[in-house]
């Protein structure tokens, strides 16, 4: 069964129509991507399952549940949740703090202490930084944080918009290691990406965004070999 | 030295009563990202509900039930008027705040007439202190102010609930993929704001101050200016915007030359402050998003 069902969803910008009726899905353990170019409508996309932006038509399934009318603060119970574009983390809070509002969700208080350790395990960085603020972190720093920042809230499933956008070429390599790790550790993840090539290499499946369309699906590797894909997003 | 101290403790004492006016501007300014312009009126609201319940009760109830009487208004009213109006142009929240102002005056207006009452809360008389004839109401008001500042300022930092308003007045958007709920937060920041402004209005009442249906229009834009200097948005900024207000008006008025001119001064000062600091003292720059 999906973790994540996505049926005819279309968003409205005022009067512009952003996503058309798409549909996809991500199965329990899977990492799904969508690729586009900018302006596709893949950003979205992840904003509108998520429930930050409104839906104008479509349903929503996550874990068996309809969320297509879910404020974004419930669904986050439910155990979905974002590492938003830009990463978005709190500027003026320190790293320590930072982790301890990607709790704010977790009823029982109990794991938080082995839950801290481990992101900060997985992230040694945040360890060595935990009392800085947060603003003051270099961008791949705050990359990190925010995907900590999420994984504080024991996701079933993580939504990754553009986690490698703005870094290193180094850093990008680093991110998409931890993504495939994060996934080992039995998370779901949906990733959007302009890095086709990196994020089709770790993925199960995955779909092309266009125009607010979905114009190709399959598995990553199906369609690293597509034409269209080589031609439109891995650069000839 | 008895002038320095009187002027000193008189300042400190308008001052903290400002600075909890202040801080319901500025916490609703932060959170919700509205200017609420009926908030001084809900000193208005508190002052007549202390009116109205003294009558049947003892001043202590009285000043509890006008707490909660605010505390339901400053709810009530961000349920009805703003809510429904969340993503919509500032534009339009202002001119409904503005609106909801005189809405409350004109229902004071209709309800109370015009004309002033005197309501007698405490008498707590005066006392000699260092030689200086001090109005003990004044060290009640800087006292409530002082624990209402230190705990709202404890409550911020402390606890669940007010590191979830740091994040909101931060990131709304990110604040709510932390699981935070935007809608309580904001009920939350309305209820400690009007709150706040219950207990201005007992300050107000201590020092004699007749009750009317426009008490709480020029106190609210002095406030909201004190608010501004500080650096709206600002918790600290706020009670330091609202000190200074205070010792500006208390210095202006002992001074015989100018002090008719003591309104004027104090908007002056806050033209003065926004021309070399626009993002008043404490205030942040606001980081443009893309």
């Amino acid at each position: 069964m999906a973790l994540l069902e996505v049926k005819d969803l279309e968003v409205n910008y005022g009067v512009i129509r952003a996503i058309r009726g798409i549909s996809f899905d991500v199965n329990e353990g899977e990492i799904v991507t969508l690729i586009g170019a900018n302006g596709a409508g893949k950003s979205t996309t992840m904003q509108s399952v998520v429930g930050l932006i409104p839906k104008n038509n479509g349903t929503v399934t996550f874990d068996g549940k309809d969320i297509s009318h879910t404020p974004c603060h419930k669904i986050v119970h439910l155990g979905m949740t974002q590492v938003p574009e830009g990463r978005r983390i709190f500027q003026e809070l320190t790293v320590y703090e930072n982790l301890l509002m990607g709790a704010f969700s977790m009823k029982d208080k109990s794991g938080f202490k082995n839950d801290i350790e481990s992101v900060y395990t997985r992230f040694p960085r945040l360890a060595e930084r935990k009392n800085q603020i947060a603003g003051t972190l270099s961008g791949g720093e705050q990359q990190m944080l925010a995907m900590g920042r999420a994984l504080m809230s024991h996701p079933k499933l993580l939504m990754l918009d553009e986690p490698s956008m703005g870094l290193s070429p180094l850093l990008v390599d680093q991110v998409f290691e931890i993504i495939k790790d994060i996934n080992k550790d039995g998370t779901t993840i949906l990733l959007v990406e302009q890095n086709a090539g990196k994020s089709l290499a770790i993925s199960d499946r995955a779909y092309v965004l266009e125009n607010g369309n979905i114009v190709l699906s399959g598995t990553g590797a199906e369609l690293m070999a597509s034409d269209t894909v080589k031609e439109a997003y891995l650069g000839g | 030295m008895e002038l320095f101290l009187s002027v000193l403790i008189n300042s400190l004492s308008l001052g903290g009563r400002y600075a909890m006016i202040a801080l319901g501007y500025t916490m609703v300014y932060g959170i919700a990202k509205m200017l609420n312009f009926a908030h001084g009126d809900i000193i208005m609201v508190g002052a007549y509900a202390i009116y109205v319940f003294i009558a049947f009760t003892n001043p202590i109830l009285a000043i509890i039930l006008s707490v909660i009487t605010c505390l339901l208004f400053g709810v009530v009213i961000e349920r009805i008027a703003y809510r429904p109006l969340r993503g919509a142009s500032p534009l339009a929240v202002l001119i409904t705040a503005i609106g909801v102002s005189y809405l409350l005056q004109s229902i004071a207006l209709i309800v109370f007439k015009s004309d002033s009452k005197m309501v007698d809360v405490f008498d707590f008389g005066v006392m000699k202190f260092l030689g200086v004839t001090v109005e003990l109401h004044t060290i009640v008001t800087l006292v409530i102010a002082i624990v209402v500042m230190t705990a709202l300022t404890l409550f911020v930092k402390t606890t669940r609930t007010g590191r979830a308003m740091i994040a909101v007045s931060e990131d709304r958007g990110a604040a709510q993929l932390m699981g935070i709920n935007v809608n309580k937060i904001i009920t939350i920041t309305f209820a400690i704001g009007s709150s706040l402004a219950a207990l201005a209005s007992l300050s107000f009442l201590l020092s004699s101050n007749p009750v009317s249906p426009t008490l709480g229009a020029m106190p609210g834009i002095k406030a909201f200016t004190a608010a501004v200097i500080g650096g709206i948005g600002s918790i600290p900024g706020a009670m330091l915007g609202g000190l200074l207000l205070g010792f500006v008006e208390c210095i202006a008025t002992k001074i015989t030359v100018i002090a008719p001119y003591t309104d004027a001064i104090e908007f002056a000062i806050l033209i003065i402050i926004l021309l070399v600091r626009p993002t008043g003292f404490l205030g942040k720059k606001r980081r443009e998003k893309v």
